[in-house]
């Protein structure tokens, strides 16, 4: 019997083994190979010649890779918070009951984000755009501004507007989490604290809040990820320019013009891999930071 | 879920006969917050049946008479219908992939006590950590030597390498699916192979329809996949040729509109039928995440 059920086990490895050799090819060895790529120096049509740390000193040096990690980091900055706080808000309130419509209203938030943001990043430039854009002439017309604005000329305002397409798209997909995180708290708990008198912003920050730690951080880390690797946006917001003054040009934008438009196979993937120990070190900060946080509490 | 929201109602009856200001001044703020969110999308579709001039003239509430007009020029450049079906054929191929894989190594990964088990799953839970633009000029070099450049395949084949599937299955399969089962499909003779394909499968349906939705949308959204490995016209996904348009059209803005509105109409119209499906297989997975 024993020796019957060791020989199915071994079965498992045929189960795995598809999974496997499609990760094998097509996720393991594009990043090794770009891993390889970054010490080369490759056009995409002679063979790649390997030039050691070249790649490497010049993205130390480069400013446009600083400039995109800016100009990701503040997009980024910009929209998370907002969207984390605000969507937190919103769960605790939709999951009040004295609420009407809920269904309705979770799903009208939720909805950008399943719309393609290449969609949404047009329509936004198409509403934004100087003598024809709707959002100037909604301003003429109700007498604010005499003439157009030329939005797409002011960089930080065109930052702003990636991370609100950003917000736009991703505030309701939190809210969807942290329902779902808050139908996981029991109800007793929270009438038992408002029956002791304790306000609702008082349950809030005693009992929800600590309660939600671990789904914070998952949001968290997840955006952290998501969020150093915008792309569609912006792109189909300045059509792939990364315009004015290079101040939409995220880092992925960066790495695609760098090896996809300009042939600089070699050195977008050391781009590539600049911007994963970005990432890497934003996770771990805030890994620490959260846990260190949970350890005072508890003291 | 019927009897708990008959509770709510006699709890709301008893507790608030009178209606508090602050509870309407969040419902107002709910409301508004709704508005600007749905704002965009009217715009959309309203200034889609507008000519150019109409555009550029003034502010527009209702909808106008160069719908014909505007569909007819965007035809002449981008065959919208046919970014439709491209992105059919690559989400919904890539989708069949991801759910039979997955649920494949979900169920080897929950039912075989395999050596390397633990450190295996463990191997494949971390590579969702992983982020994807890291292998993108290797992925287009991959695709180079298998001679995959401009075909389906290429966005289609990766789709078997699911790991939040393989992740999100094998809860399912841990919290659902007694060992019992397998034993007496083993007792009957069934092979291996048999009893998943025949058995297991279908006791998954619930697991692969949230899963499934996940998936579909975000293969359908992907966009610099496609921009990168692929290079007809004939061949481009809705996402790629709604970028096009830009380029197309840059200063005809009603066709752009309208473009823009085709690709986003029929996410509405699935969204308005699937919504609670939708937002509740959101929420599962991010449950079990």
């Amino acid at each position: 019997m024993f020796s019957k059920t060791l020989r199915k086990d071994t079965y498992g490895y045929l189960f795995i083994a598809p999974f496997f050799i499609i990760f094998l090819v097509f996720g393991l060895y594009p990043i090794m190979y770009s891993f390889y790529l970054s010490f080369t120096d490759w056009d995409g049509f002679t063979n790649p010649t390997i030039v050691g740390l070249e790649n490497y000193l010049r993205l130390f040096g480069d400013f446009f890779f600083y400039k995109s990690l800016f100009n990701t980091l503040v997009i980024w900055i910009v929209s998370v918070i907002p969207q984390l706080t605000v969507s937190l808000v919103l769960a605790v309130i939709l999951h009040e009951k004295f609420v009407k419509g809920k269904s309705i209203f979770r799903a009208v938030f939720f909805f950008p984000n399943i719309v393609t943001a290449a969609s949404l990043g047009l329509l936004v430039a198409l509403i934004f755009s100087w003598q024809t854009g709707s959002f100037n002439q909604f301003l003429m017309a109700i007498g604010m501004i005499n003439d157009p604005i030329q939005w797409t000329d002011m960089p930080n305002f065109m930052r702003g507007l990636v991370s609100s397409i950003l917000f736009w798209q991703y505030f309701g997909y939190s809210m969807i989490i942290y329902i779902a995180g808050l139908q996981g708290i029991s109800r007793d708990l929270l009438e038992a604290a408002e029956i002791d008198g304790a306000s609702k912003v008082r349950v809030f920050f005693s009992i929800t809040l600590p309660l939600l730690k671990p789904i914070i951080l998952f949001q968290v880390v997840t955006s952290i990820i998501g969020g150093m690797q915008i792309f569609d946006q912006p792109y189909a917001l300045t059509d792939g320019s990364g315009q004015p003054d290079n101040s939409t040009l995220t880092s992925v934008m960066y790495l695609y013009e760098t090896a996809f438009t300009r042939y600089q196979y070699g050195y977008g993937s050391a781009i590539a891999f600049g911007l994963f120990l970005v990432i890497v070190v934003f996770s771990i900060i805030s890994f620490a930071t959260m846990n260190a946080r949970t350890k005072n509490e508890q003291k | 879920m019927i009897s708990e929201t008959k509770v709510e109602a006699i709890h709301d009856k008893r507790k608030s006969k009178r209606i508090k200001p602050s509870h309407i001044i969040i419902h107002i703020l709910l409301i508004l917050l709704a508005i600007v969110c749905i704002v965009p999308f009217y715009i959309m579709i309203v200034y889609g049946t507008h000519t150019n001039a109409d555009i550029a003239s003034k502010f527009i509430f209702f909808p106008g008479e160069a719908l014909i007009d505007n569909y007819q020029n965007m035809t002449e450049n981008i065959n919208i219908w046919r970014g439709f079906l491209n992105s059919f054929i690559i989400a919904g191929c890539s989708t069949a992939l991801t759910l039979y894989f997955g649920a494949l190594n979900a169920y080897g990964f929950a039912k075989y006590k395999f050596r390397g088990n633990k450190v295996l799953f463990w191997f494949v839970l971390a590579t969702m950590m992983v982020p994807q633009q890291l292998g993108l000029v290797g992925t287009f070099r991959i695709m180079y030597i298998l001679n995959l450049l401009d075909t389906y395949a290429a966005l289609i084949l990766p789709a078997a390498a699911n790991a939040f599937a393989v992740f999100f299955v094998k809860q399912f399969i841990d919290g659902t699916i007694p060992d019992e089962v397998i034993e007496s499909a083993r007792m009957d003779g069934a092979s291996e192979f048999k009893t998943f394909n025949r058995i297991i499968l279908p006791m998954l349906t619930p697991a692969l329809a949230a899963l499934g939705i996940f998936a579909f949308i975000g293969s359908w959204n992907n966009f610099i996949s496609p921009l990168v490995l692929l290079f007809s016209n004939e061949k481009y996904p809705l996402p790629v040729l709604v970028q096009m348009l830009q380029g197309y059209y840059g200063s005809n803005y009603g066709v752009q509109y309208l473009g823009v509105a085709l690709s986003v109409l029929p996410i509405i119209i699935v969204f308005t039928i699937f919504s609670k499906r939708i937002i509740g297989s959101v929420a599962i997975g991010a449950v079990k995440g």
